[in-house]
């Protein structure tokens, strides 16, 4: 437990439900899918068409020339990091950005442009190939155009942790503040691959979806007919900002990110231990972070990815180091599965939640699995009074992040 | 054959797709980088681009002496 408080003061995003937090928030309340048919032409060409896509094309949002030098993942996160900028009001606070840092990652970073440029080397030659080619695919991209936009000189971080990602920044940022070295950090997750290869890639570990005839009912985490995740881009952001700074200018504050919990499975490169015992241990440290017991935990934003292992391994960890009392919920249920952003769309719907009092919906969760013994929000959006709530992010590689919010 | 009013539209409609400079600021006597705020990469694909549109090759090492609009207008009239 550290002494140093820590305040969201900042949201921001770009989803498949909507162009920024309050249309996506709208959404998931409303138990909306942002998952469709893909609009793209090889979709055909492959056992999963479908996929959550931005409501809002970042071309209508960053000019187009600019758009040349931005890999699409770069292009998100900047966007949804100048809403989180603008709606925690630093600029006009006149903050030093000598106490300004980001921690921004990415799942898979710029293979949309790796995997394009390679397609104009093999056609056209070296000749043809655009100079912005490294900046635009390398995995620090999103992290490095954050800093610039903003002018961050307090350093600049980008982490990957596959599907982990986006909780892992949030973890980061806390750390940064409680170290002493930045006020404020700008924390977030980006993603933006939909495009054939990675598609067949997860495709091909029968890791996706196959539900191509319903893309709506295609994300249902915890119902027996779950057959794989739903593959999704979006971008999402986090003004973390010291308490005491906070106050001192009078910001709104959301919620404080209490504790953070960081444990690696040591176990397989995509199988998640099927007890979770890794998950559980993050939980715990979590909880344990934010100076509090299991008891004290109301809700969790669970990382349930609507795959047949995954989920049921959570909730086994959710009952180890938390309870049963919890209300639970998984919203990429409606926003399909964001990757490296995951994490972040996550932990802004845990901070609303807490805000809000009311935990948005699983939908399709028609005929719940029959070890799923926890209380689910199903169907609808549930009123529920909450203290301390969790978001919990798990990746490739046997990365778990636990994080623990609590109301301001 | 073009003319060097037709080579310096061409020119225009290249910095405006590459760099967004507006068409109406391309001129002869304007330097790329102090006066169109043209910055090396971008330079390096509004060259590939002439290349292509007005059928010339230029050189890397000619590339640095293309300070201003009408130095490249010129090496592309005596090159293509």
């Amino acid at each position: 437990m550290s002494n140093v408080d820590v305040v969201v003061t900042g949201l921001g995003a770009t989803t498949p439900l909507g162009g920024d937090v309050a249309s996506t928030w709208d959404a998931l309340l409303a138990g909306r899918s942002g998952v469709g048919r893909l609009t793209l032409d090889w979709a055909d060409q492959l056992t999963v068409k479908i996929g959550a896509q931005l409501k809002v094309d970042p071309s209508e949002v960053i000019d187009r020339v600019r758009m040349r030098r931005l890999d699409r993942s770069e292009a998100i996160a900047l966007i949804a990091a100048k809403q989180a900028w603008a709606d925690a009001g630093l600029e006009e606070a006149g903050l030093d950005k000598e106490r300004l840092a980001v921690s921004f990652g990415s799942g898979i970073g710029g293979a949309l442009t790796l995997l394009n440029q390679d397609d104009i080397l093999e056609e056209s030659g070296q000749r043809k190939v655009s100079p912005h080619t490294v900046p635009m695919l390398m995995p620090n991209g999103p992290a490095a155009w954050v800093g610039i936009e903003l002018g961050a000189q307090a350093g600049v971080h980008a982490m990957a942790s596959a599907c982990a990602t986006g909780a892992e920044a949030m973890s980061l940022g806390l750390d940064i503040i409680r170290s002493g070295r930045a006020d404020v950090v700008v924390a977030g997750g980006t993603e933006a691959v939909i495009h054939p290869l990675p598609y067949a890639g997860f495709a091909n570990m029968r890791a996706m979806s196959t539900r191509n005839d319903e893309p709506e009912k295609a994300s249902r985490p915890w119902d027996k007919g779950r057959d794989g995740f739903v593959f999704g881009e979006g971008s999402g952001a986090i003004v973390l900002e010291r308490a005491d700074h906070a106050k001192a200018r009078g910001a709104r504050i959301y919620a404080r990110l209490a504790g953070a919990g960081i444990t690696s499975d040591g176990y397989d490169i995509v199988q998640p231990d099927p007890e979770c015992k890794g998950g559980a241990r993050a939980m715990a440290k979590a909880i344990r972070d934010a100076g509090l017991t299991g008891a004290d935990i109301a809700h969790v934003n669970a990382h349930a990815t609507s795959t047949p292992v995954g989920d049921m391994g959570e909730i086994i960890g959710i009952k180890a180091s938390i309870g049963t009392h919890p209300v639970i919920t998984s919203t990429k249920s409606m926003s399909g599965h964001l990757l490296g952003a995951a994490g972040a769309l996550e932990s802004i719907a845990t901070i609303l939640a807490i805000r809000d009092g009311v935990v948005p919906p699983t939908i399709n969760l028609d005929d719940p699995d029959d070890k799923l013994d926890l209380d689910v929000a199903a169907h609808k959006a549930r009123p529920l009074e909450i203290h301390a709530a969790m978001n919990n992010s798990f990746g490739f590689g046997g990365h778990n992040v636990a994080l623990v919010f609590t109301r301001a | 054959m073009a003319t060097r009013e037709e080579i310096t539209s061409g020119l225009a409609e290249i910095l405006e797709e590459v760099a967004g400079v507006n068409p109406d600021d391309v001129a002869e006597g304007k330097s790329f980088t102090d006066d169109l705020d043209v910055d090396s990469l971008s330079m390096v694909e509004v060259v590939v681009a002439a290349e292509e549109k007005f059928g010339v090759k230029i050189p890397d090492n000619e590339v640095q002496n293309l300070k201003t609009v009408g130095d490249a207008v010129s090496y592309i009239e005596a090159n293509h």
